[in-house]
């Protein structure tokens, strides 16, 4: 009884993590990035700084409204922010383009 | 099933090491499938140890003795709610219960993140199941919970009585659960620094992880306080104890990194701050376990005879060799992208206070380690004790109260002198007002604990300011009603208001706290039946003892109680009525002691009366002085001893005549009990009125409250709704419109 | 002020704290703590007025109670040796025969019983029991 279920659970283990090595193996020896599925790691990184800087806006904009920003502040620090979060999805478009145009 | 256990550890360790091979070979030769197939090592090992633990917690609920670590901590007659909790009370349950919920919370974040930042994923698989290697190594060759004896006893030892406590359940799965979901941002950081990939996507990913075990170590940490408090009978919610200290270490190091990976995903610094204190945790939360289950506190020669002092040392060693190798490799990615603009700005603020967390983490260290820091340095243990953490702990928590009111009410870079006056202005009039209230009142004893309510006072108006204008901000817009108005500008902000939340938690428990400790009454006395004694100006008197024995469902004696009603009055008004019980439990069979001592001779408890409402607690355990009841005791030792001597072997075997004697035994340890009724004897008390215990425990529930708030929704029903509206978004046709939508904070989403 | 400048007196300020903090805590450790010893360290280095933390575990069959007092015998964990300790004050629940505990005491004027200071009894953690047994 307990070698039934030790070979059982033994059997369902190998064939579960061997089941990636058993697939066809289609891109040997191309660089991480194109292989792992992730085609776009730079863009992703640039995705979640975006996505941080639309939080830190938001934050900027709700620290005016509750008063912790002065008007002037809030103007001076929204506007770096804006250019900033703009340097940012300027990059996402050059990496989008890179990625869709390689060369 | 105990084989199967076993072979399951062993088959675990081999999947582990596997995954490890396996990850690593993938991601430095660039073959995906390789990962993949680590990454399915990590889900397997999971399985693997759920079956492992299922076995282990049948095992239990059967009572099947033949496990040599159930006969050894539980028993037929435990109660089942019990016998669940029972295997994290054993050591070799322990480790098993670590590498379980290591394998299940490493499967999470590795479900999580399997389509994204795979190398960096790649090699955290691989120091996760480094972890796992390490630990299921542990319990199969150093602590095996499945190893087995052919001669069963027909009874176990039964858990320690002490153990027995609702909070003991959800109290050790809480803290493990914290300890290794701090091994998850520790592997991710690893990867991003083997990798090279520092920017902020591994902190993104993993900084909800540091939160979750922030969450689950804080949650055990005010369990085990509360247990403490309600069931060890010495009248304290924490005594810092290396055990307690172990927890809170790892804990402060982690609430230091939430604070501070703010600045770094808003501002691009600190890079090398957060990653060491990530790494910091990480390594603590091993130290934790280390300190817990090796014993090497107790004294420096158990380190020695302790199986698992030298391994755990070797890994500790490792962490923190291979991380500071690490962030010196990569000292350059890890440069900062930005500088400090002003002191008086909110990273200014997370900055310091991240300072005084680590001040606090360094005293505690050096405190907790002194006794071996100094038997290594002059050969002469020194023990310094819970006094020596005061003069330190106290004035760096009064700092970090004030930082934390002030965190929340400052701006992110840039304050001008009138913001801060009209953000500051209520919260310090508030602070101040408490103080004048309080030194007119003639509170001003404990300087320490008066500046501890003014803080605190300014951190919950300050906090209450921010709600109140936030609804009031976004009320200005929507027109909605004011409670509806607070409670979607919270819904909508979850992370600020989840965690100015916490700060008024936090507020409230430190002013606990320091009431608590400041103005605690306490008194032993000695009492008759019908004797008054007076604490702090409640009379209370000891009206009348009772007894109990209790009996186990075989009929055996399972413990023997002491105790007393006492009624709480204050100028002639009846307060409360409460009752106390001591326990004493039989001791396991031991050459010496005779049949009727080993009843009083087990360990004791105390069931504690207490009375708890807002303004304070009244606390009070019994301590029955046996010493009257000595001569009996011994009178009827010998009595059954020459009893047995009296018979022949083939009698004393005999069921029936073992029935008689026991029945016998029990008739004389009924009647022995009955004397604490009949005859009642003077008997000591501690009684303590205790200020505001209860704001502790309401401020550590806001504090949870809080952690969820700012915690949820779990990312994976937040990525895909998060993934549809960036891309909305970031339509490449319009770079400018998502940044011009305005007053984003202030509405729903779509 | 040029910003390096502030850089520096900042790190100047940092570094002197945390220098203060550190020499206040060896400081502290070095004069507040006691020795802690066990049974035979203790038997051998005793002085009267001295007080020292006796670590060791309570042994088995000792614990009685004299009055108000509690008086027990803590066994050296390594050599079959043990001394008598009277105790009166708060016996916190974990307190049984075979477990660790720890006492501050001070050698006696007269007879071989220590004398426990009152309420300093302290016992491990029972989530260490297992690791004692172990160890």
């Amino acid at each position: 009884m307990d070698l039934v279920v030790i070979m059982v659970l033994l059997g369902l283990v190998v064939v579960f993590v061997s089941a990636p090595l058993r697939r066809v193996a289609p891109s040997v020896g191309l660089p991480p990035e194109m292989t792992t599925g992730d085609p776009e790691p730079e863009l992703r990184e640039l995705e979640t700084a975006r996505d941080a800087k639309l939080r830190e806006l938001r934050d900027a904009e709700l620290d005016h409204r509750t008063g912790k920003l002065s008007d002037q502040d809030y103007q001076a620090l929204d506007a770096s922010l804006r250019a900033e979060a703009i340097e940012i999805l300027r990059s996402m478009d050059q990496a989008r383009d890179h990625a869709e145009h390689p060369g | 099933m105990a084989p199967v256990g076993r072979t399951l550890l062993i088959l675990g360790l081999v999947v582990a090491v596997y995954g490890i091979c396996a990850s690593i070979y993938g991601v430095r030769t660039g073959r995906p499938q390789w990962v993949d197939s680590g990454r399915r090592a990590v889900y397997s090992l999971a399985g693997l140890m759920t079956v492992a633990w299922v076995i282990l917690e049948a095992a239990f609920l059967r009572s099947d003795f033949t496990f040599n670590v159930v006969w050894q901590h539980s028993s037929t007659t435990t109660p089942t709610f019990y016998k669940l909790a029972a295997p994290w009370s054993s050591q070799e349950g322990s480790l098993l219960l670590w590498v379980w919920l290591l394998s299940l919370w490493s499967s999470l974040i590795l479900f999580l993140t399997r389509r994204r930042i795979r190398d960096i994923a790649a090699y955290a698989t691989a120091v996760l199941l480094g972890f796992a290697t390490f630990f299921v190594s542990l319990a199969a060759f150093f602590a095996n919970p499945f190893t087995t004896t052919s001669t069963p006893p027909a009874q176990g030892s039964g858990l320690d009585p002490l153990l027995l406590h609702p909070t003991m359940m959800i109290h050790p799965p809480m803290l493990y659960s914290g300890y290794t979901l701090l091994t998850v941002p520790f592997a991710f950081a690893v990867g991003a620094l083997i990798t090279g990939k520092l920017g902020s996507e591994w902190i993104a990913l993993t900084r909800r992880f540091a939160l979750a075990s922030w969450l689950f170590l804080g949650t055990g940490i005010v369990l085990g306080a509360l247990w403490s408090y309600t069931e060890l009978g010495w009248g304290g919610y924490w005594a810092w104890d290396p055990v307690e200290n172990a927890a809170l270490m790892p804990w402060l190091c982690i609430t230091a990194f939430i604070h501070s990976v703010m600045i770094q995903e808003k501002r691009g610094m600190l890079k090398v701050w957060n990653v060491s204190l990530v790494l910091g945790s990480g390594t603590l939360a091993i130290l934790g376990t280390f300190l817990v289950r090796s014993g090497i506190l107790d004294s420096i020669h158990a380190f020695g005879a302790s199986t698992l002092g030298v391994p755990f040392v070797a890994l500790l060693a490792l962490m923190i060799g291979g991380g500071l190798g690490l962030i010196l490799w990569r000292r350059r990615l890890l440069a900062s992208e930005a500088r400090l603009d002003s002191l008086l700005s909110r990273e200014a603020v997370f900055l310091f206070q991240n300072l005084v967390l680590m001040g606090m983490v360094v005293v505690i260290f050096w405190i907790t380690f002194f006794p071996l820091i100094s038997e290594a340095v002059t050969g002469n243990k020194i023990s310094v004790g819970p006094p020596a953490f005061r003069p330190f702990i106290v004035p760096l928590a009064l700092v970090l109260v004030a930082l934390a009111g002030i965190g929340p009410i400052i701006a992110w870079r840039r304050v001008t002198a009138a913001n801060l006056r009209r953000n500051f202005l209520l919260p310090v009039a508030a602070g101040l007002a408490c103080l004048v209230v309080l030194l007119a009142d003639g509170v001003d004893s404990r300087p320490f604990a008066l500046a501890m309510f003014a803080l605190g006072t300014f951190v919950l108006v300050g906090v209450v300011q921010e709600l109140v204008r936030g609804a009031a901000a976004r009320r200005a817009m929507t027109r909605e009603a004011p409670p509806l108005a607070l409670v979607r500008v919270i819904r909508r902000n979850r992370r600020r208001y989840g965690g100015y939340i916490v700060h008024a938690g936090l507020a409230i428990l430190l002013i606990g706290v320091a009431a608590s400790s400041s103005f605690q009454h306490s008194r032993q006395v000695t009492l008759t039946p019908g004797q008054s004694a007076s604490v702090n100006g409640y009379a209370i008197r000891y009206v009348k003892p009772t007894e109990h024995v209790a009996t186990d469902r075989s009929g055996a004696l399972a413990s023997i109680a002491f105790g007393a009603v006492l009624k709480v009055s204050r100028g002639g008004h009846r307060v409360t009525t409460l009752r106390t019980v001591r326990r004493f439990y039989p001791a396991p069979l031991t050459p010496g002691v005779g049949p009727i001592s080993i009843a009083f001779a087990g360990s004791a408890d105390s069931v504690v009366g207490l009375q708890t409402n807002l303004t304070h607690d009244i606390w009070t355990v019994i301590n029955p002085n046996l010493a009257p009841l000595q001569g009996r005791i011994n009178q009827g030792d010998r009595v059954f001893e020459r009893l047995m001597q009296s018979l022949t072997p083939a009698q004393a075997a005999q069921p029936t005549v073992r029935n008689t004697i026991a029945t016998e035994q029990a008739v004389a340890i009924n009647g022995l009990s009955r004397q604490f009724v009949t005859h009642p004897w003077p008997v000591t008390f501690l009684l303590i009125v205790d200020p505001l215990v209860l704001w502790i425990w309401i401020g550590a529930a806001i504090i949870v409250f809080g952690g969820l708030l700012a915690l949820w929704p779990i990312p994976v029903l937040l990525r895909s709704r998060s993934r549809a509206r960036s891309a909305v978004r970031s339509h490449p046709a319009s770079p400018r419109e998502p940044v011009l939508d305005h007053a984003t904070a202030m509405r729903e989403p779509a | 002020m040029d910003p390096s400048r502030k850089r520096v007196i900042r790190l100047v300020v940092a570094l002197s704290a945390a220098l203060v903090l550190a020499s206040a805590l060896v400081y502290v450790s070095f004069t507040a703590g006691d020795r802690e010893v066990t049974a035979s360290q203790l038997l051998r280095v005793a002085r009267p007025g001295q007080s020292y933390i006796l670590a060791g575990t309570v042994l088995v069959g000792s614990v009685r109670r004299e009055g108000q007092a509690l008086v027990f015998r803590i066994r050296d964990p390594r050599l079959r040796l043990s001394v008598p300790v009277r105790y009166s004050g708060i016996v916190p629940d974990p307190f049984a025969a075979g477990r660790a505990v720890m006492v501050t005491v001070r050698e006696p004027s007269a007879g071989p019983t220590f004398v426990g200071q009152g309420n300093s009894l302290t016992t491990k953690c029972p989530s260490k029991y297992q690791a004692q047994a172990a160890s």
